[in-house]
C-alpha cells in the first residue's frame, strides 16, 4: 500500500528509497520530450502552503506537479491569512474545503507538516520544516550523486558548514547513509554539533578533513543568516577563508575528481568562490534539474485519501 | 485452465506478423515501437525476423504508465520505467507493437503516449493477440493470432524473455 504522505527520510526504508530514486529516472527522460508533460495528475489539485519564504522550492514543485498535468495553486501564506491571526489549522480547514488532494508545506517549525498531515486526507509533503527535515532535498541530492556514483555504497561526502541549523544536513546525511554512503561534516565547531550522530565523523578543519577523510564530493551548505539570532562566527571572509571553496581549494579538488554540491541559493564569496560555478565537477544546477524529477516522483507515488 | 497456443503456435503468429508488416512495408524503414511489458518483447522478436528479411528496422520502447485511465482505482499506481524512442517519429509511421489487444484502453493510452514524442505521419497497431471485446473503437492492422474468448475470461501470455517460457494460457469463468 502507498504511503499517503512524505514527511521525512528517517521513516523510509532503503527500499522505499531506492524506488523512489528509480522511479525519478523516466521522469527526467521527460524533460527532452518535446511535450514535457504526462497526463498522471490530471485534474488534481496541489497547493503549495509556504509559511516561510522560498523561490528555488516553491518554483520546483510547481514545475514537478504542472508537468504531472496536476492544477497547482500557491496559497500565499505571510501576505494574507496568517498576518490576520488565522491558525494553522484553521487554513488547513480552508485548504480541505478547496478540496486539495496534496499539500506542499514549508514551515518554520519542525513537526508542522506531521501535524497538518493527521488533519487532512490530502497526501501532505514536507517541503521543509524548521531545522528538522528537507526530505525531497534529500532526495534530489541521493538521485544527484546516484548519476555519478551508480554504486553509491562507500562513496565519501563531506557535507561543510552550518550543520546545526540546516534541515538540509540533515535529512541529507540520512538518506547518503542508508544508501551507504559515509558521511562527515566540516565546519566551525559553533555551527558543528557535538551532540548530533556521534559515528558521524566531526571536524573543524578543512585540510584535516579532505587529507583524513577522502571525500568523493563536497556538500557545501548555505549559511543561513537567517536562523542565526547571533553572530556565529566573525565575518563572511573569515569563514570563506576557513571552510569556502577558495579559488586554490577547488585547484585541489580538481586534481582529486571531487565532485561539488550545494542546495542553493549560493552565497558568492562565502561558501566558494565565482570559479567553482564553471568547474565540470560542479554539480549545482543538475541538483536543480534533478530536483524537479524527485518530486515527480514523489508526487506520483503517494496516494491521497481524498475520495 | 486450457494452453491456447504453444511455443510453436507462438512462433507461428510472430511470423505471420513479421511477413505482413515486411510485405506492406516494402523498402521503407520499419519502426517498431512496444508497449511494456511484453508489447517490448513481441517487438524485439518480430524485428529480429524482420532483420532476416533484410528490413530495415528501427525499435522503440513505451512505458504507458503515465497515460493509463485507471489511476484511481489502483491502490499503488504502476512501478514505472523509462521509455525508449531514440529515435523522431516526427513524419514517420509508427507501428505499436502489444502482446495482446482486449477492451483497447492500453492502446488509447500509448496512442496519447507516442503523440508527446512528436507528431507521426501513421500510427498503425500490431498484436500477437487478439481476443476480442472491445471498449473503444480501435483495431489493430496486424494480429498474429485470433483468440475466442468470453469477456470475463482471463488470457495469460507468457514470452521467453520477460516469463521464462512461450505460452498463452486461457482460463475461462
Amino acid at each position: 500500500m502507498a504511503r499517503k504522505d512524505f514527511l521525512d527520510i528517517v521513516s523510509l526504508d532503503r527500499e522505499e528509497i531506492i524506488q523512489l530514486l528509480d522511479q525519478a529516472e523516466p521522469f527526467k527522460d521527460l524533460f527532452t520530450r518535446s511535450v514535457k508533460k504526462v497526463p498522471a495528475l490530471k485534474g488534481k489539485a496541489v497547493l503549495m502552503l509556504f509559511y516561510e519564504p522560498s523561490t528555488r522550492t516553491l518554483s520546483s514543485f510547481e514545475v514537478a506537479a504542472k508537468r504531472l498535468s496536476a492544477d497547482v495553486t500557491t496559497f500565499d501564506v505571510p501576505s494574507s491569512s496568517v498576518t490576520k491571526g488565522e491558525s494553522v489549522r484553521d487554513t488547513i480547514d480552508t485548504l480541505q474545503a478547496m478540496r486539495a488532494d496534496y499539500i506542499v508545506v514549508r514551515h518554520g517549525l519542525s513537526g508542522q507538516p506531521a501535524a497538518i498531515a493527521r488533519q487532512t486526507g490530502a497526501s501532505v509533503i514536507n517541503a521543509g520544516d524548521g531545522a528538522h527535515a528537507h526530505p525531497t532535498q534529500a532526495l534530489l541530492d541521493a538521485f544527484t550523486l546516484r548519476e555519478k556514483f551508480p554504486e553509491m555504497e562507500g562513496k565519501r561526502v563531506l557535507i561543510t558548514g552550518d550543520i546545526l541549523h540546516s534541515r538540509v544536513a540533515r535529512s541529507t546525511s540520512t538518506i547518503l547513509r542508508k544508501l551507504g554512503v559515509k558521511v562527515a561534516f566540516l565546519g566551525p565547531g559553533s555551527l558543528v554539533p557535538k551532540t548530533a550522530s556521534p559515528d558521524i565523523p566531526r571536524f573543524t578543519n578543512y585540510d584535516q578533513a579532505i587529507s583524513e577523510f577522502g571525500p568523493d564530493a563536497v556538500y557545501l551548505l548555505r549559511i543561513q543568516k537567517e536562523r542565526m539570532a547571533a553572530p556565529f562566527f566573525p565575518s563572511d571572509r573569515e569563514y570563506h577563508n576557513l571552510y569556502g571553496i577558495t579559488d586554490e581549494r577547488l585547484r585541489q579538488l580538481a586534481g582529486e575528481g571531487t565532485y561539488i554540491m550545494h542546495p542553493g541559493p549560493i552565497n558568492r564569496g562565502v561558501e566558494l568562490c565565482d570559479a567553482v560555478l564553471d568547474y565540470d565537477r560542479c554539480l549545482i544546477s543538475q541538483q536543480v534539474e534533478n530536483g524537479i524529477a524527485a518530486r515527480m516522483s514523489v508526487l506520483y507515488g503517494l496516494k491521497p485519501q481524498t475520495s | 485452465m486450457s494452453i491456447a497456443l504453444d511455443q510453436s503456435a507462438i512462433s507461428t503468429a510472430l511470423s505471420r506478423l513479421a511477413d505482413q508488416l515486411f510485405l506492406d512495408a516494402g523498402t521503407d524503414t520499419i519502426d517498431l515501437v512496444g508497449i511494456r511489458r511484453r508489447g517490448d518483447e513481441v517487438s524485439e522478436r518480430v524485428a529480429a525476423l524482420l532483420k532476416e528479411k533484410g528490413a530495415n528496422v528501427r525499435l522503440g520502447v513505451l512505458d504507458i504508465s503515465l497515460y493509463r485511465d485507471d489511476f484511481e482505482h489502483l491502490h499503488e499506481n504502476p512501478l514505472l520505467q523509462s521509455s525508449e524512442i531514440d529515435f523522431s517519429i516526427d513524419g514517420s509511421r509508427v507501428i505499436l507493437v502489444d502482446d495482446v489487444i482486449f477492451t483497447g484502453r492500453t492502446i488509447r493510452a500509448a496512442l496519447d503516449a507516442i503523440f508527446d514524442y512528436g507528431r507521426p505521419a501513421a500510427v498503425e497497431l500490431a498484436v500477437l493477440i487478439d481476443r476480442g471485446h472491445r471498449e473503444l473503437p480501435i483495431e489493430p492492422r496486424y494480429v498474429g493470432a485470433t483468440l475466442e474468448t468470453d469477456r470475463l475470461d482471463h488470457v495469460r501470455v507468457g514470452l521467453m524473455k520477460t516469463d521464462g517460457e512461450d505460452v498463452v494460457e486461457l482460463t475461462q469463468k
